[in-house]
Protein backbone atom coordinates (compact mmCIF):
# COMPACT_ATOMS: atom_id res chain seq x y z
CA UNK A 1 0.00 0.00 0.00
CA UNK A 2 1.37 3.17 -1.18
CA UNK A 3 -0.85 5.59 0.43
CA UNK A 4 0.40 9.04 2.08
CA UNK A 5 0.34 8.52 5.70
CA UNK A 6 -1.85 10.96 7.14
CA UNK A 7 -0.75 13.26 9.98
CA UNK A 8 -1.76 11.78 13.41
CA UNK A 9 -1.95 15.31 15.71
CA UNK A 10 0.99 14.77 18.62
CA UNK A 11 -1.09 14.37 22.18
CA UNK A 12 0.70 17.54 23.23
CA UNK A 13 0.60 19.71 20.23
CA UNK A 14 -0.60 22.43 21.92
CA UNK A 15 -3.46 24.69 20.25
CA UNK A 16 -4.05 21.55 17.92
CA UNK A 17 -4.07 19.01 20.91
CA UNK A 18 -7.92 18.77 20.26
CA UNK A 19 -7.31 17.11 17.24
CA UNK A 20 -6.05 14.22 19.15
CA UNK A 21 -9.57 13.75 20.58
CA UNK A 22 -11.48 14.48 17.20
CA UNK A 23 -9.54 11.97 15.62
CA UNK A 24 -10.50 8.99 18.29
CA UNK A 25 -14.00 9.98 18.27
CA UNK A 26 -14.17 10.62 14.54
CA UNK A 27 -13.02 7.20 14.24
CA UNK A 28 -15.28 5.35 17.03
CA UNK A 29 -18.65 7.33 15.29
CA UNK A 30 -16.97 6.29 11.37
CA UNK A 31 -16.50 2.47 12.48
CA UNK A 32 -19.53 2.20 14.49
CA UNK A 33 -21.77 3.49 11.27
CA UNK A 34 -19.85 1.53 9.38
CA UNK A 35 -21.02 -1.62 11.64
CA UNK A 36 -25.06 -0.30 11.90
CA UNK A 37 -24.65 0.17 7.99
CA UNK A 38 -23.97 -3.89 7.79
CA UNK A 39 -27.62 -3.97 9.31
CA UNK A 40 -29.17 -2.12 6.00
CA UNK A 41 -31.47 -4.54 4.48
CA UNK A 42 -31.06 -7.24 6.98
CA UNK A 43 -32.88 -5.85 10.01
CA UNK A 44 -35.08 -8.09 11.40
CA UNK A 45 -37.97 -6.06 10.56
CA UNK A 46 -38.12 -2.81 7.96
CA UNK A 47 -38.98 -0.44 11.04
CA UNK A 48 -35.64 -1.90 12.56
CA UNK A 49 -33.92 -1.27 9.16
CA UNK A 50 -34.52 2.79 8.84
CA UNK A 51 -33.80 3.13 12.72
CA UNK A 52 -30.94 1.12 12.84
CA UNK A 53 -29.88 3.32 9.39
CA UNK A 54 -31.05 6.13 10.61
CA UNK A 55 -28.78 5.74 13.93
CA UNK A 56 -25.67 4.69 11.27
CA UNK A 57 -25.93 7.98 9.13
CA UNK A 58 -26.42 9.96 13.08
CA UNK A 59 -22.50 8.81 13.22
CA UNK A 60 -21.48 9.19 10.06
CA UNK A 61 -22.40 13.07 10.39
CA UNK A 62 -20.50 13.05 13.50
CA UNK A 63 -17.40 11.04 11.66
CA UNK A 64 -17.48 13.84 9.14
CA UNK A 65 -17.53 16.30 11.21
CA UNK A 66 -14.52 15.56 13.54
CA UNK A 67 -12.48 14.00 11.02
CA UNK A 68 -13.01 17.19 8.70
CA UNK A 69 -10.97 18.82 11.63
CA UNK A 70 -8.13 16.67 11.10
CA UNK A 71 -7.88 16.70 7.87
CA UNK A 72 -9.11 15.23 4.39
CA UNK A 73 -12.20 12.93 5.89
CA UNK A 74 -12.08 10.74 2.89
CA UNK A 75 -7.90 10.10 2.67
CA UNK A 76 -8.17 9.40 6.55
CA UNK A 77 -11.51 7.09 6.12
CA UNK A 78 -10.40 5.29 2.99
CA UNK A 79 -6.76 5.35 2.76
CA UNK A 80 -5.11 4.79 6.96
CA UNK A 81 -4.72 1.55 7.81
CA UNK A 82 -5.54 -0.42 10.33
CA UNK A 83 -2.99 0.61 12.82
CA UNK A 84 -4.03 3.90 12.62
CA UNK A 85 -7.27 4.16 13.27
CA UNK A 86 -7.77 5.46 17.13
CA UNK A 87 -11.32 3.75 17.63
CA UNK A 88 -12.32 1.77 20.77
CA UNK A 89 -12.20 -2.00 19.96
CA UNK A 90 -16.24 -2.46 21.02
CA UNK A 91 -17.63 0.15 18.07
CA UNK A 92 -15.68 -2.74 16.02
CA UNK A 93 -17.25 -5.89 17.42
CA UNK A 94 -19.26 -7.56 14.82
CA UNK A 95 -23.12 -6.67 14.61
CA UNK A 96 -23.28 -10.74 15.78
CA UNK A 97 -27.65 -11.22 16.08
CA UNK A 98 -29.63 -8.35 16.88
CA UNK A 99 -29.44 -8.97 20.74
CA UNK A 100 -25.10 -8.41 20.01
CA UNK A 101 -25.67 -5.38 18.17
CA UNK A 102 -28.29 -3.68 21.14
CA UNK A 103 -25.48 -4.59 23.61
CA UNK A 104 -23.16 -2.48 21.82
CA UNK A 105 -25.29 0.43 21.02
CA UNK A 106 -26.22 0.31 24.51
CA UNK A 107 -22.51 0.14 26.39
CA UNK A 108 -21.26 2.65 23.59
CA UNK A 109 -24.67 5.07 23.48
CA UNK A 110 -24.62 5.03 27.49
CA UNK A 111 -21.16 6.58 27.92
CA UNK A 112 -21.33 8.67 24.80
CA UNK A 113 -24.69 10.73 25.56
CA UNK A 114 -22.26 11.70 29.61
CA UNK A 115 -19.43 12.11 26.96
CA UNK A 116 -21.15 14.58 24.51
CA UNK A 117 -23.07 16.16 27.28
CA UNK A 118 -19.49 17.26 29.51
CA UNK A 119 -18.37 17.74 26.29
CA UNK A 120 -20.70 20.56 25.07
CA UNK A 121 -20.47 22.67 28.43
CA UNK A 122 -16.64 22.81 28.18
CA UNK A 123 -14.60 25.34 26.36
CA UNK A 124 -13.31 22.84 23.65
CA UNK A 125 -13.05 23.79 19.82
CA UNK A 126 -15.50 20.23 20.46
CA UNK A 127 -18.12 21.82 22.12
CA UNK A 128 -19.84 23.31 19.50
CA UNK A 129 -20.55 19.67 17.72
CA UNK A 130 -21.12 18.03 21.45
CA UNK A 131 -24.11 20.70 21.58
CA UNK A 132 -25.12 19.49 18.16
CA UNK A 133 -25.48 15.75 18.75
CA UNK A 134 -26.67 15.52 22.53
CA UNK A 135 -30.55 15.52 21.11
CA UNK A 136 -29.27 12.97 18.39
CA UNK A 137 -27.09 10.70 21.02
CA UNK A 138 -29.59 10.77 23.95
CA UNK A 139 -32.07 9.06 20.77
CA UNK A 140 -29.15 6.71 19.89
CA UNK A 141 -29.11 5.47 23.91
CA UNK A 142 -32.93 5.52 24.15
CA UNK A 143 -33.20 2.99 21.36
CA UNK A 144 -30.49 1.04 23.17
CA UNK A 145 -32.55 1.16 26.51
CA UNK A 146 -36.02 0.46 24.62
CA UNK A 147 -34.70 -3.16 23.00
CA UNK A 148 -32.47 -4.06 25.98
CA UNK A 149 -35.80 -4.45 28.15
CA UNK A 150 -37.93 -6.09 25.43
CA UNK A 151 -35.25 -8.67 24.37
CA UNK A 152 -34.29 -9.04 28.15
CA UNK A 153 -38.15 -9.02 30.07
CA UNK A 154 -39.27 -10.66 26.43
CA UNK A 155 -39.10 -14.61 25.52
CA UNK A 156 -36.84 -16.81 26.92
CA UNK A 157 -35.32 -17.26 23.62
CA UNK A 158 -34.57 -13.29 23.42
CA UNK A 159 -33.78 -13.37 27.17
CA UNK A 160 -30.69 -15.75 26.63
CA UNK A 161 -29.23 -14.00 23.58
CA UNK A 162 -29.75 -10.37 24.96
CA UNK A 163 -27.83 -12.13 28.30
CA UNK A 164 -25.36 -13.73 26.85
CA UNK A 165 -24.47 -10.61 24.56
CA UNK A 166 -23.93 -8.24 27.33
CA UNK A 167 -21.93 -10.78 28.52
CA UNK A 168 -19.67 -11.21 25.46
CA UNK A 169 -18.99 -7.16 25.11
CA UNK A 170 -18.13 -6.11 28.91
CA UNK A 171 -14.50 -6.62 28.59
CA UNK A 172 -14.52 -3.88 26.13
CA UNK A 173 -16.38 -1.48 28.00
CA UNK A 174 -13.15 -0.78 30.14
CA UNK A 175 -11.66 1.15 27.47
CA UNK A 176 -14.47 3.52 27.45
CA UNK A 177 -13.39 5.36 30.35
CA UNK A 178 -9.43 5.69 29.57
CA UNK A 179 -8.19 9.39 29.11
CA UNK A 180 -8.11 10.60 25.52
CA UNK A 181 -5.40 12.99 25.40
CA UNK A 182 -7.09 16.98 23.89
CA UNK A 183 -10.96 15.98 25.55
CA UNK A 184 -11.44 18.23 28.18
CA UNK A 185 -13.88 15.44 29.64
CA UNK A 186 -12.57 13.28 32.90
CA UNK A 187 -13.42 9.88 31.50
CA UNK A 188 -12.23 7.60 34.22
CA UNK A 189 -14.74 9.85 36.42
CA UNK A 190 -17.07 9.11 34.37
CA UNK A 191 -17.50 5.11 34.70
CA UNK A 192 -19.29 5.40 37.97
CA UNK A 193 -22.11 7.30 35.97
CA UNK A 194 -22.48 4.78 33.33
CA UNK A 195 -22.12 1.69 35.45
CA UNK A 196 -25.30 3.47 37.58
CA UNK A 197 -26.69 3.94 33.83
CA UNK A 198 -25.95 0.34 32.69
CA UNK A 199 -27.37 -1.39 35.85
CA UNK A 200 -30.71 0.05 35.98
CA UNK A 201 -31.55 -0.61 32.13
CA UNK A 202 -30.39 -4.26 32.95
CA UNK A 203 -31.74 -4.74 35.80
CA UNK A 204 -35.68 -3.32 34.62
CA UNK A 205 -34.68 -6.06 31.80
CA UNK A 206 -34.43 -8.20 34.57
CA UNK A 207 -30.90 -9.50 33.29
CA UNK A 208 -27.64 -9.44 35.49
CA UNK A 209 -24.67 -7.16 34.84
CA UNK A 210 -21.70 -9.48 34.05
CA UNK A 211 -19.02 -10.09 36.77
CA UNK A 212 -16.39 -10.45 34.66
CA UNK A 213 -12.97 -8.13 33.84
CA UNK A 214 -14.42 -5.17 31.79
CA UNK A 215 -11.09 -5.45 29.45
CA UNK A 216 -9.32 -8.21 28.05
CA UNK A 217 -5.84 -8.92 28.97
CA UNK A 218 -4.12 -9.54 25.96
CA UNK A 219 -6.04 -5.96 25.07
CA UNK A 220 -2.74 -4.08 25.95
CA UNK A 221 -2.81 -0.11 24.88
CA UNK A 222 -6.58 -0.87 22.91
CA UNK A 223 -7.88 0.53 20.00
CA UNK A 224 -6.90 4.44 21.09
CA UNK A 225 -3.07 2.94 20.62
CA UNK A 226 -4.33 1.59 17.13
CA UNK A 227 -4.49 -2.05 18.26
CA UNK A 228 -7.11 -3.93 16.82
CA UNK A 229 -9.48 -7.10 17.03
CA UNK A 230 -9.37 -9.82 14.25
CA UNK A 231 -12.35 -8.84 13.08
CA UNK A 232 -11.70 -4.91 12.12
CA UNK A 233 -9.46 -6.27 8.99
CA UNK A 234 -12.19 -7.70 7.34
CA UNK A 235 -14.33 -4.30 7.88
CA UNK A 236 -11.57 -2.15 6.72
CA UNK A 237 -11.62 -4.62 3.78
CA UNK A 238 -15.07 -4.12 3.04
CA UNK A 239 -15.52 -0.31 3.89
CA UNK A 240 -11.85 1.04 2.02
CA UNK A 241 -11.79 -1.94 -1.07
CA UNK A 242 -13.58 0.51 -3.75
CA UNK A 243 -11.50 3.73 -3.13
CA UNK A 244 -8.43 1.76 -3.10
CA UNK A 245 -9.20 -0.38 -6.08
CA UNK A 246 -10.34 2.62 -7.90
CA UNK A 247 -8.64 5.97 -6.72
CA UNK A 248 -10.60 9.03 -7.60
CA UNK A 249 -13.86 6.85 -8.10
CA UNK A 250 -17.29 9.42 -7.78
CA UNK A 251 -20.97 8.44 -7.61
CA UNK B 1 -38.38 -11.85 15.35
CA UNK B 2 -42.49 -11.28 14.74
CA UNK B 3 -43.36 -8.12 13.28
CA UNK B 4 -45.63 -6.90 16.09
CA UNK B 5 -48.64 -5.95 15.32
CA UNK B 6 -50.21 -3.04 12.83
CA UNK B 7 -50.33 0.61 13.97
CA UNK B 8 -51.65 3.55 11.96
CA UNK B 9 -49.52 6.87 12.36
CA UNK B 10 -50.64 10.29 12.52
CA UNK B 11 -48.63 13.36 12.20
CA UNK B 12 -49.10 16.99 13.17
CA UNK B 13 -46.80 18.89 10.93
CA UNK B 14 -46.69 22.28 12.58
CA UNK B 15 -48.22 23.79 15.43
CA UNK B 16 -52.31 24.75 14.94
CA UNK B 17 -52.71 21.99 12.66
CA UNK B 18 -54.57 18.90 13.37
CA UNK B 19 -52.59 15.55 13.20
CA UNK B 20 -53.08 13.72 9.65
CA UNK B 21 -52.79 10.07 8.85
CA UNK B 22 -49.33 9.23 7.27
CA UNK B 23 -49.46 5.89 6.84
CA UNK B 24 -48.99 2.67 9.32
CA UNK B 25 -46.09 0.20 10.88
CA UNK B 26 -45.14 -2.87 12.61
CA UNK B 27 -44.20 -2.43 16.05
CA UNK B 28 -44.35 -4.77 19.07
CA UNK B 29 -46.14 -2.08 21.31
CA UNK B 30 -47.02 1.20 21.51
CA UNK B 31 -43.45 2.61 22.94
CA UNK B 32 -41.96 1.36 19.92
CA UNK B 33 -44.56 1.97 17.49
CA UNK B 34 -43.93 6.21 18.64
CA UNK B 35 -40.29 5.43 17.96
CA UNK B 36 -40.38 3.65 14.39
CA UNK B 37 -43.06 6.59 13.62
CA UNK B 38 -40.60 8.87 14.27
CA UNK B 39 -37.90 7.00 12.51
CA UNK B 40 -39.86 6.53 9.25
CA UNK B 41 -41.75 9.70 8.97
CA UNK B 42 -40.48 12.45 10.66
CA UNK B 43 -36.72 12.21 9.63
CA UNK B 44 -37.22 15.20 7.40
CA UNK B 45 -39.02 17.47 9.74
CA UNK B 46 -42.16 16.54 8.88
CA UNK B 47 -43.86 16.79 12.25
CA UNK B 48 -43.77 18.47 15.86
CA UNK B 49 -46.15 15.36 17.36
CA UNK B 50 -47.30 11.94 16.56
CA UNK B 51 -50.08 9.69 17.64
CA UNK B 52 -49.87 6.04 16.95
CA UNK B 53 -53.05 3.88 17.20
CA UNK B 54 -53.56 0.18 16.59
CA UNK B 55 -55.02 -0.30 13.35
CA UNK B 56 -57.84 -2.87 15.01
CA UNK B 57 -58.93 0.18 17.05
CA UNK B 58 -60.24 2.13 13.76
CA UNK B 59 -63.80 1.14 12.69
CA UNK B 60 -64.12 1.62 8.74
CA UNK B 61 -66.73 2.22 6.74
CA UNK B 62 -67.72 -0.45 4.57
CA UNK B 63 -67.63 0.22 0.22
CA UNK B 64 -70.20 -1.76 0.65
CA UNK B 65 -72.32 1.01 2.02
CA UNK B 66 -70.63 3.81 0.32
CA UNK B 67 -73.27 5.17 -1.92
CA UNK B 68 -76.44 5.12 1.44
CA UNK B 69 -72.95 7.03 3.25
CA UNK B 70 -71.66 9.42 0.84
CA UNK B 71 -74.06 9.86 -2.22
CA UNK B 72 -76.70 12.03 -0.45
CA UNK B 73 -74.21 14.62 -0.06
CA UNK B 74 -73.65 14.81 -3.91
CA UNK B 75 -76.74 17.44 -4.54
CA UNK B 76 -76.37 19.63 -1.45
CA UNK B 77 -74.34 22.65 -2.64
CA UNK B 78 -75.56 24.63 0.10
CA UNK B 79 -73.77 22.67 2.69
CA UNK B 80 -70.48 23.98 0.95
CA UNK B 81 -69.24 27.54 2.93
CA UNK B 82 -69.11 29.54 -0.12
CA UNK B 83 -72.03 32.20 0.69
CA UNK B 84 -69.67 34.32 2.84
CA UNK B 85 -65.65 35.51 2.39
CA UNK B 86 -63.36 34.05 3.56
CA UNK B 87 -61.18 36.72 5.65
CA UNK B 88 -57.74 37.37 4.76
CA UNK B 89 -55.12 36.16 6.44
CA UNK B 90 -57.14 32.95 7.07
CA UNK B 91 -55.12 30.34 5.68
CA UNK B 92 -56.40 27.17 7.51
CA UNK B 93 -60.28 27.04 7.90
Amino acid sequence: MTTARPETPAADAGPAEHLHAALALGDDALVLAQRLGEWTGNAPTLEEDVALTNIGLDLLGQARHLLGLVGDEDELAFHRDEREFRNLQLVEQPNGDFAHTIARQLYFSCAQSLVHRELAASDSPLAGLAGKTVHEVAYHRDHAVQWTLRLGDGTEESRTRMQRALDALWRYTGELFDPVPGLPVDLPALRAPWLRDVTEVVERATLRLPSGPDRAAWAAGGGRDGVHTEAFGRLLAEMQHLPRSHPGARW
Amino acid sequence: MSQGQLWEVFVRSRRGLSHTHVGSLHAPDAEMALRNARDLYTRRQEGVSIWVVPSTAVTASSPDEKDPFFAPAGDKPYRHPTFYEVPEGVRNL
